[in-house]
């Protein structure tokens, strides 16, 4: 892993305007972040802090009002192929297949490459088998398998994933979060997931950074020195995760249950 | 806390197997009696009932299904039917045909950009609750007794419900799609082409199906005045001409029958896989 900076944010600020003339929502304050290459990095925070907005402006969905994102070395001036974005309600395309979706971002490869990546993919997030069918016929994480894959199949430097488990059921998350830490370890991306779940924060990342809430800034970054594959039951896993419930201001005799609506 | 550990998984598939009642393909139905002997069972009581009250009301005039039947069959000996329908869908097909060719990329264009959506919404709004019927006078004005004026007026009648619907799927779209579309880097052309055109697709199809309905109800008004054939014509010139019921409801039927069978056509549009996803649980 090297130490280069795959995003910088510096200084960052964003208010939106609001219902009143010249009255300002005000959203993120002074963000300070960098993720290096190659990194694991979940932002988490309370429901409606600003952290999807934070993972837009990186992303170059939303412009900002003050301050400097730098992405692979260049200030972000909007979406970018080599930068794919994994969206919380789903961006597959239901009007094509899988494969389809699959090799939406590889048009100008020639049709060998293409289906040879289609191929990687599809087998790598378990998918085989159903190259033919429409998003329709698939369960909501098959749903979210296909689109992390599509992303995957662009071959992307970073992925940006803006909780993209949310909607799916316990169970459907943990092995979701299994792949993802396996497809991570052998596809080398550098990663940047938001989530409000600190429990799945602590199971993905190499460092958390903790949002506080609006306007929000960063309140903790914390480091999760565990080995991978994670036993949730090991006292580091455990002890990290206590240090990010009180990070965030929850005690955790009513903060055990991790199933808070967004 | 279970014992789950998030370490690399097997068999992603076999996970996945409590999902395979939402990937299960359409349950194909059994063959049900009861679909094909209710609907007939309404329609021999309707003839029942028809029959009945002509005989009580000792009607000359108003023919009895029977009649009905025999005017029908006349009509084909007569070769009049089947040159009749082919006038009507001769006119549909033309004025409808344009309706789409002009309402869906005008419906998409302005969708996409707000200005001119804003600039030619209000015009649409105030001719769009114009009957087609109010511009028959204006229509025999302008192209005369001849095949132009029907085709005028079924084309004015079916191009508003296509470029409403299509203006209202460009602005219904879910945005996830064009911001994802938008993250591959795809040219305005592609974008085009290969996301809001699909995820248009679907409501433009009902647009269209609406349309086709609307359609079929202006051509008859619009024979019964502008032209000398078609089966709007054959209601008006069977009570014109000897008042001649028993045709008259012949040519009844036959609008239905085929306005029943272009409903039908239309619809088949809805089963593709591309669109399909557009339309809630439609059996």
């Amino acid at each position: 892993m090297s130490t280069n900076s795959a995003v910088s944010v510096r200084d960052l600020w964003m208010s939106f305007p609001g219902k009143q003339r010249g009255e300002s929502i005000h959203v993120l304050e002074h963000i300070d972040l960098d993720v290096k290459d190659g990194e694991f990095v979940c932002i988490v925070g309370p429901s409606g802090c600003g952290k999807s907005t934070l993972l837009n402006i990186i992303g170059g969905f939303l412009p900002h009002t003050r301050g400097e994102v730098i992405v692979e070395g260049k200030p972000v001036d909007g979406p970018d192929a080599r930068r794919i974005f994994v969206f919380q309600e789903n961006g597959v395309f239901p009007w094509l297949t899988v494969r389809e979706n699959i090799g939406f971002g590889l048009l100008r490869k020639s049709e060998e490459e293409r289906e040879k990546a289609v191929a990687h993919y599809t087998a790598m997030v378990g998918l085989t088998g159903f190259e033919n069918a429409y998003p329709r016929e698939l369960s909501g994480g098959m749903r979210q398998r296909v689109e992390i894959a599509r992303a995957l199949a662009a071959n992307p430097d970073i992925i940006y994933m803006d909780e993209p488990f949310g909607a799916l059921d316990f169970i459907t998350r943990l092995k979701m979060r299994a792949d993802l830490v396996r497809i991570w370890q052998t596809e080398k991306k550098t990663i940047l997931f938001v989530t409000h779940d600190i429990e799945e924060a602590v199971q993905l990342a190499d460092r958390v950074l903790v949002m506080s809430k609006r306007p929000a800034t960063i309140q903790t970054i914390i480091n999760v020195d565990l080995p991978r594959p994670r036993d949730l039951d090991s006292k580091g896993y455990l002890e990290t995760r206590d240090r990010i419930f009180s990070a965030m201001g929850m005690s955790l005799k009513i903060g055990e249950a991790n199933t808070t609506a967004a | 806390m279970s014992d789950v550990t998030p370490q690399a998984t097997s068999t992603p598939v076999a996970l996945e197997k409590e999902s395979a009642s939402a990937a299960a393909p359409t349950v194909r139905k059994g063959a049900d009696p009861l679909k094909i002997i209710l609907p007939l069972a309404v329609g021999l009581l309707f003839l029942i009932f028809w029959d009945a009250m002509v005989r009580l009301s000792h009607s000359d005039i108003f023919p009895k299904p029977w009649d009905v039947a025999r005017g029908i069959v006349e009509l084909i000996r007569k070769g009049l039917l089947l040159k009749y329908i082919v006038a009507s869908l001769f006119r549909v097909t033309i004025g409808f045909g344009l309706a789409v060719l002009a309402g869906v990329p005008s419906g998409l264009l302005l969708g996409w950009f707000i200005r001119a959506f804003q600039a030619f919404n209000p015009m649409i709004q105030m001719l769009r609750p114009i009957s087609p019927i109010a511009w028959i006078p204006v229509a025999i004005l302008w192209f005369g007794i001849s095949d132009l004026a029907p085709i005028f007026l079924i084309f004015l009648a079916s191009v508003f419900p296509i470029t409403v619907s299509a203006i209202a799927a460009v602005r219904n779209m879910q945005p996830v799609y064009l911001r994802a579309a938008q993250n591959f880097g795809l040219t305005r052309g592609q974008l085009f082409r290969r996301v809001i055109f699909p995820s248009c697709l679907p409501q433009i199809i009902t647009g269209i199906r609406i349309a086709l309905g609307v359609a079929w109800l202006v051509v008859v008004a619009a024979e019964m005045i502008a032209v000398n054939s078609g089966l709007g014509y054959l209601i008006i010139d069977a009570r014109n001409a000897g008042k001649r019921y028993d045709l008259v409801v012949a040519g009844m039927v036959m609008i239905g029958v085929i306005g029943l069978i272009l409903d039908i056509l239309v619809r088949q549009l809805e089963k593709f896989d591309e669109v399909r996803w557009g339309y809630a649980n439609n059996e």
